[in-house]
């Protein structure tokens, strides 16, 4: 059994206008210890699949069909007491903004203790032993002495070690990780990503890591999610999808990127942009935007198909040769 | 007509942020001086790209600020044209205007630097009306229309507003207005850091062609060195407001000199081989108001030794490329 299993996930927005379809029909799944890749371009909706399956959407967010499974049980309709047993316990998070997500009232300490005892039946004395070790593991030098700092008293590549320890200081067996390295100067970055990837892949936890830079998917993720306009357009191992991508926008999106390897005389570009919510193409979503888009893929909406090691949702798939 | 179009001679930027006199009497604190950018030097021939890369703190964006006037230099010059810039700014009424025209910025944040009440044609046509480049009415809605073929919108789109546009065409918007005087010299602060990607290359594509088709000179200003191999014809890093590295692009990106360099360049996931580990350089950025001693980047470098802690390297030319680096010059490093 998958750890993670979403099945046929749709969110809506209702508003003044109506309502509005932000996933559209999302399924996916995380097996143990897995470290799968979820990208896009703003507004694809990779923070919301994300917020979704922790129970953080915001209203008037809300999941209007499909479901949520972790270990075979369902989650997406719980209330919010026993959805506050998982979050955290069974699944952790962090965010882009390590600043947002530490209380700057309270040590550090407390925030890591009060988070150890609220899901693990420790005394105050173990928890802090715990959290000390937990900061330790995560690089933070002298940390019986920083653990009685406040939040304000660190860099921001140490807050983001505070908050991964604080995301895994119950052993939780997935970790949701949203642009974590987003907000960080690119020599911590890598610091903060090699450090995820150890002690997860210590702790044998699954990770969903979200993020716009191909880069850090390439280096750390077993498989990879490719959304847009809210579904998801390709998934497959991470070295298929990058380097024989089989969706024309994932091949649009990859050749796109500037090359810190080679001199390029002109970037590929893909003209236009991401529709917005209230006016999503029919049929295939990317279907104004593709260069190989015929008739069919103005109409009917593709749904993901094995193209390769891949699977693709698109009628005229690159390396068609090889399904 | 020199080949040079901007030279930066000694430029330093300090900021005063000590606490106010009567609390420093009070509590005895010490006056705090920030040194923002400290003795940079650099030129850039015209109808060439320089890029300045760096992180946070590292001083990029002052020196954006400083080239274009929007900050007086505590110390050193800016030569354009050969003329000092902040003395023109300063002194001289016709020759003041005439260089606002031709130096121009674009900011990162195209959702900060439009005007949100303002049409886009407002917008484009206001540096026009202005400088008294064009009259009000037909000339410049004439105008205007050219501005916006240029950057690739439709003449209909100057009666919406920004926030009728997508990130990366706001972005365009603000290359047509900078572009409305006619610019020589256009500073880019991290035009394209808060763009998509499949939108980044939009816009750097449309950058290029404007420089070929205008022999526009960019300063260009980023965090991402691959974005920077892209653009760029010589490339400067900084490193807490000091330049530790200028050196032509192939060549910084072949041979890296200053171990910085080779740290940001080593820093940057690639996608050619996944699941690739490195061993990323220990340490950050340390706090600008307390700099080290000697080479500010001695506590992170693997390859510091005594002189380093302290004595502070000067910037030497070795084989056509500029480095300030002790390991460098000894030949401890290649």
């Amino acid at each position: 059994m998958s750890l993670l299993e979403v099945k046929d996930l749709v969110v809506e927005f209702s508003g003044r206008q109506g309502q509005v379809r932000a996933l559209d029909g999302i399924s996916f799944c995380i097996e143990h210890g897995e470290i799968l890749g979820v990208v896009g371009e703003s507004g694809a909706g990779k923070s919301l699949t994300g917020a979704a399956i922790i129970g953080l959407l915001d209203a008037p967010g809300r999941i209007t069909s499909g479901e949520i499974t972790l270990e075979g049980e369902r989650i997406d309709r719980l209330p919010e007491s026993q959805l506050r047993r998982i979050r955290g316990k069974r699944i952790g998070a962090i965010f882009q903004d390590p600043i947002a997500a530490l209380d700057p009232l309270y040590r550090i300490g407390e925030q890591l203790i009060e988070t150890i005892r609220t899901h693990l039946p420790l005394s105050r004395e173990e928890a802090r032993t715990r959290a000390i070790a937990l900061l330790e593991e995560t690089g933070i030098a002298a940390a019986e002495q920083r653990i009685d700092h406040y939040p304000h008293q660190f860099s921001g590549g140490m807050r983001q070690r505070v908050v991964i320890a604080l995301a895994l200081a119950a052993e939780p067996q997935l970790v949701i990780a949203d642009e974590p390295t987003t907000a960080l100067d690119v020599s911590i970055q890598a610091q903060i990503i090699g450090l995820l990837k150890r002690i997860c892949r210590e702790r044998k936890a699954a990770v969903m890591l979200i993020t716009h830079d191909m880069g850090v998917i390439a280096e750390t993720c077993d498989r990879v999610a490719v959304l847009y306009a809210g579904r998801i357009i390709e998934i497959g191992p991470v070295g298929e999808v990058i380097h024989r991508p089989a969706h024309p926008y994932t091949a649009g999106l990859m050749a796109s990127i500037p090359d810190l390897d080679a001199d390029l005389e002109r970037l590929a570009q893909i003209d236009g942009a991401m529709p917005r919510l209230d006016a999503i193409p029919s049929g295939c979503a990317f279907h104004p935007r593709c260069s190989k888009a015929q008739e069919r893929c103005r109409h009917e909406r593709p749904t993901l198909g094995s193209v390769g090691k891949t699977r693709a949702a698109c009628w005229f798939p690159n390396n068609t040769a090889a399904t | 007509m020199s080949a040079e179009l901007v030279r930066v001679e000694g430029l330093s930027k300090r900021f005063d942020l000590s606490p106010s006199w009567l609390s420093r009497m009070v509590s005895g604190s010490p006056a705090q001086v920030l040194r923002a950018v400290d003795e940079v030097s650099f030129s850039i021939p015209r109808g060439t790209t320089l890029a300045l890369v760096g992180e946070s703190g590292c001083g990029k964006s002052t020196i954006a600020r400083l080239l274009v006037g929007l900050q007086t230099p505590s110390a050193g010059r800016v030569l354009f044209d050969g003329a000092d810039v902040h003395q023109t700014l300063r002194e001289r009424r016709a020759p003041a205007q005439r260089l606002r025209q031709r130096v121009q910025m674009i900011f990162q944040d195209p959702y900060a630097s439009l005007d949100p009440r303002w049409t886009v044609a407002d917008i484009v046509a206001e540096p026009l009306l202005e400088q008294g480049l064009a009259s009000p009415g037909a000339e410049a809605q004439g105008r205007v229309a050219e501005l916006l073929a240029a950057v690739g919108l439709a003449g209909a789109d100057g009666a919406r507003f920004p926030h009728q546009f997508s990130g990366g065409q706001r972005q365009r918007i603000s290359i047509a207005r900078a572009l409305a005087t006619a610019p020589d010299f256009l500073v880019c602060d991290e035009p394209t850091s808060a763009l998509d990607v499949s939108v980044q290359a939009q816009v750097l594509n449309l950058m290029r062609d404007l420089q070929r088709a205008r022999g526009l000179t960019y300063l260009f200003i980023s965090h991402n060195l691959a974005v920077v191999r892209y653009v760029s014809d010589s490339v400067g890093v900084l490193y807490l407001g000091r330049l530790v590295e200028w050196a032509p692009r192939a060549r910084l990106f072949k041979q890296p000199r200053h171990p910085y360099t080779r740290m940001l360049l080593d820093a940057i996931p690639k996608l050619n081989d996944p699941g690739r580990s490195r061993n990323p350089v220990q340490g950050e950025v340390p706090n600008p108001l307390a700099p080290p001693s000697g080479c500010a980047f001695h506590p992170r470098c693997p390859h510091a030794k005594e002189r380093c802690r302290q004595e502070r390297p000067q910037l030497l030319d070795k084989d056509g490329a500029r480095v300030a680096c002790h390991a460098v010059e000894e030949g401890r490093l290649p």
